[in-house]
């Protein structure tokens, strides 16, 4: 199932087509290999694309407007390993991310710690094509494999207490220099959803891109997305889950409480203190091309603007 | 003057020098070597040499006084020129390759930046001084020249601003920047100072 917002991307923006005949049937497979538990620790090991032996099949019906692969995989945000996007790239493949355990805990019924495999056992795979808009003023639209953070939280059953979900990152120092140093921001990396935003069903985590297992750079093995928010909420590397009666202090908020809020939802209206946020530069796009006009919840208001009706979104930005 | 100088003078190579810069750029961007966000890198690199030449150029000063060397001067107002050429290809990009002039976003993305404020702050000083370089203008602004092209101290806290106020955390680059021009303005001050002092040394004392 592809989930796009009803405002959609112009097919003028890009394609990858290589990647594009191979997605829909390795998305099969990924799926087959999450209902077994089989194939997917091996999958782990690397990025190949999976079931390789399908991706003959002929070329279907795809949408032409997804950001070539290749940019979206060195083009990282990574403060763990480096300030710069691109050499996260190799910095990151230090990441042990095999095995993986994700502990659930908090306000449920039922806390576990599950192993990956596990965890995604219970899951169907689908994809998600979604606008990712980053806070520094540029967007890409990234094929996700991944499922409903909500279909995970109802196998916890949440109490009615629990009011918000903390992520938090993995917290390797051996692997990541920043950590190690304790440069930049407070590790391990932190973010917050409330409750309704995260059973909210484009709210989604996220195990694969463009067919293939997550790149360690985008965040493998297992990442948060939400397409309405700046990218830096869609935290990576996830490994425990708490659901709280009260707001998380999320990683940037903590930083800089001025610029980065709790919600971080896009709004073209509500600019950055140092930066407008009215407009957006699309990777791919060639030059001479002008910026994209940033809309109200990355184009994803028809379904979220209601979460937030009765509040001011310049106060909490 | 320019017939007597051999094709390959030092003047011409330096003046070529200054375009390699420029040069490399344009081959990145031809083999398609900059990277995700090449606009941004364009943005970058053109910044990052605005701010290099600026640095030059307040730097030939000192280095006369402390080496004695006096051939740097006749370079300063290359260097000085070079900085605004670099700067208006800065601000080009931004006008032009970014935004497409689409005067609408770029009006909106200007009030509410204020990082771009240094940078346009910086650029109209650069841009006031480039009008004013030639000898003819020199002559007929009289000391109001010298009190103009002071500015540009100005216009490098500015710059060193602008650059400083975009960014998320690496802020080891512009604090690079931020020190190269704090040593080469306190240059200045400390010259003033002694001036001021070798003046005050001058005055006749009165008599007792």
């Amino acid at each position: 199932m592809i989930i796009k917002p009803k405002n959609s991307i112009p097919a003028s923006e890009i394609t990858d087509p290589v990647i594009f005949s191979q997605r829909r049937t390795v998305i099969k497979a990924f799926m087959a290999a999450a209902v077994t538990g089989s194939g997917l620790s091996s999958a782990f090991a690397g990025t190949e694309p999976i079931g390789n032996s399908l991706a003959k099949k002929p070329l279907q019906n795809l949408p032409a407007e997804i950001t070539p692969a290749a940019l979206v995989k060195n083009y990282t945000n990574y403060y763990e390993f480096t300030y710069n996007k691109e050499d996260s790239t190799a910095l990151a493949q230090n990441l042990k991310t095999n095995p993986w355990s994700i502990e659930i805990s908090g306000e449920i019924e039922n806390p576990v710690t599950l192993h990956l495999e596990d965890l995604l056992a219970k899951q169907t795979l689908q994809e998600f094509i979604y606008r990712f808009r980053c806070v520094e003023g540029w967007s890409m639209v990234v094929p996700w494999s991944g499922f409903r953070l909500v279909d995970l939280l109802k196998q916890v059953k949440p109490l009615s207490s629990a009011k918000f979900v903390q992520f938090t990152s993995v917290y390797q120092p051996e692997a990541m220099p920043f950590q190690r140093s304790n440069t930049m921001l407070e590790w391990p990396y932190v973010e917050g959803l409330r409750m309704d935003e995260a059973v909210h069903p484009l709210t989604i985590l996220a195990v694969g891109m463009y067919g293939q297992t997550l790149p360690k750079q985008n965040g493998a093995p297992l990442r948060l997305v939400v397409p309405w928010k700046y990218g830096f909420k869609s935290i990576k590397a996830i490994v425990k889950i708490e659901l709280l009666k009260k707001a998380p202090l999320t990683t940037w908020n903590r930083a800089a409480p001025n610029e980065y809020g709790f919600y971080a939802n896009v709004n073209p209206a509500v600019p950055h203190p140092r930066w407008s946020q009215s407009s957006e530069r699309q990777l791919g796009s060639g030059y001479f091309t002008p910026r994209r006009a940033t809309e109200l919840f990355n184009g994803y208001a028809e379904q979220v603007a209601s979460l937030y009706s009765t509040m001011d979104l310049r106060h909490f930005f | 003057m320019d017939s007597l100088t051999p094709l390959f003078s030092r003047w011409r190579l330096i003046v070529l020098a200054c375009l390699l810069p420029l040069l490399w750029l344009l081959i990145d961007v031809a083999f398609n070597r900059l990277g995700a966000n090449p606009i941004q890198a364009l943005h970058i690199r053109l910044g990052d040499w605005t701010l290099r030449f600026l640095c030059i150029t307040l730097a030939v000063t000192p280095v006369q006084t402390v080496t004695n060397w006096r051939g740097l001067a006749d370079y300063r107002q290359l260097f000085g020129l070079y900085t605004f050429f670099y700067g208006s290809l800065h601000l080009g990009v931004y006008l032009l390759v970014d935004h497409m002039l689409v005067w609408g976003n770029i009006g909106m993305d200007i009030l509410q930046s204020s990082y771009i404020w240094f940078g346009l702050l910086a650029y109209l000083v650069l841009f006031l001084l480039a009008i004013t370089t030639s000898k003819f203008a020199k002559k007929r602004m009289g000391k109001s020249w010298k009190k103009l092209h002071r500015y540009i101290y100005l216009a490098s806290i500015a710059a060193v601003l602008h650059y400083f106020w975009q960014l998320k955390g690496n802020l080891s680059q512009p604090v690079f920047y931020a020190l190269l021009i704090f040593l080469l303005l306190s240059f200045r001050v400390l010259v003033w100072f002694k001036d001021k002092a070798f003046r005050r040394l001058m005055i006749p004392k009165p008599r007792q």
